[in-house]
């Protein structure tokens, strides 16, 4: 009924203002009360909502002290803070640790079945894949250095000599 | 005029209290928890042959989500600092079970330079469980001796244990 209503208020401003002065009381009351559904729904979720928490706080114990509210480390007490920096230079290292490794856990493979590709007379074609392959890695090991990551101080350039 | 003989079959009826405690000894959740030789007997009693699930305990990680603490095997002096610290951290109302001789009082080992001879000189215990180790069945009867205990508590009147001298 609200899309016929707006309809007709774009086609014709004044019929529609004429039919709805006609409208009666009860027609609007079941158009609001399409409203009415989501509103009683927060009503009775909020009223829930307090019955549960009511009910908490008045039969649940409260017991808090010092020892409770220690951080839960399995028993042992805790020392320092939760909330200490690490050094962001970590998480690079970390990065290029992953070149050295996908390196390992790609070549070692190919080195046990590699006896087997030379029987097949595929050598050079074993290696040149696995030579492809360091020089992929390697390009991203010489990207590094060439940024000057591999430096745990790294130097920036000053910024007037940039621009 | 009693309004109680009044009602339907299908209305219970029951007292706060009651509920309350019949809601907490339906739901005791035990800490996975286990100190020596008595943890191997304490993981088959939560097994599927003696399935402690049937009273409504299931094991739980966190000392923040248990209820209960089952102190299964022998409490060395330098674990019962930190089992009084994961006694302190759970969540009130809390109840222990010393299981096996050990905790109870340090059964074969109570001459030892290292073990704390009872479990009760550290925490408050509500059920001892005789035995070394106690079988399943011997956890399972303990289990429902606390349920017993549970339900007769009063925790509306405050009738509650507190525990005093945590609160440091």
């Amino acid at each position: 009924m609200a899309e016929a209503l707006s309809e007709g208020w774009e086609a014709n401003p004044r019929g529609a203002q004429r039919e709805r002065t006609s409208l009666s009381k009860a027609k609007y009351f079941s158009m609001y009360s399409n409203y009415g559904v989501p509103l009683a729904l927060t009503v009775i979720g909020l009223l829930f909502m307090a019955a549960m928490v009511g009910l908490q706080k008045l039969l649940a114990p409260n017991n808090p002290f010092r020892r409770k509210l220690m951080p839960y480390e399995c028993g042992e007490p805790p020392t320092g803070s939760a909330w200490i920096n690490f050094n962001v230079r970590f998480y690079l290292i970390a990065l290029v640790f992953v070149v050295f490794e996908v390196e390992v856990a790609f070549i070692y493979p190919v080195a046990t079945v590699y006896l087997d590709w030379i029987r097949r007379g595929q050598r050079w074609f074993a290696l040149s894949e696995i030579l492809i392959f360091l020089l992929i890695l390697f390009v991203g090991l010489v990207y590094v250095w060439v940024k000057r990551d591999l430096e745990w101080i790294k130097k920036v350039p000053d910024q007037d000599s940039v621009t | 005029m009693s309004l109680l003989n009044t009602l339907p079959d299908y209305v219970l009826t029951t007292k706060t209290d009651e509920l309350i405690n019949w809601m907490r000894k339906s739901s005791l959740w035990y800490m996975l928890f286990g100190l020596a030789c008595c943890a191997i007997e304490l993981m088959h009693t939560g097994g599927p042959r003696s399935d402690i699930e049937r009273f409504g305990a299931t094991p739980r990680a966190s000392a923040r989500q248990s209820d209960l603490m089952i102190i299964a095997g022998t409490l060395t002096l330098k674990m019962a600092l930190r089992t009084r610290l994961l006694y302190d951290q759970m969540p009130d109302p809390k109840y222990i079970i010393s299981m096996g001789s050990c905790s109870n009082c340090g059964g074969l080992f109570q001459l030892a330079y290292s073990v704390c001879d009872g479990v009760d000189k550290v925490l408050p215990v509500d059920v001892y469980v005789p035995g070394c180790p106690p079988r399943p069945e011997a956890l399972t009867e303990g289990l429902l001796k606390l349920q017993d205990k549970i339900m007769s508590e009063r925790w509306l009147a405050r009738e509650r244990r507190t525990d005093q001298a945590a609160q440091s």
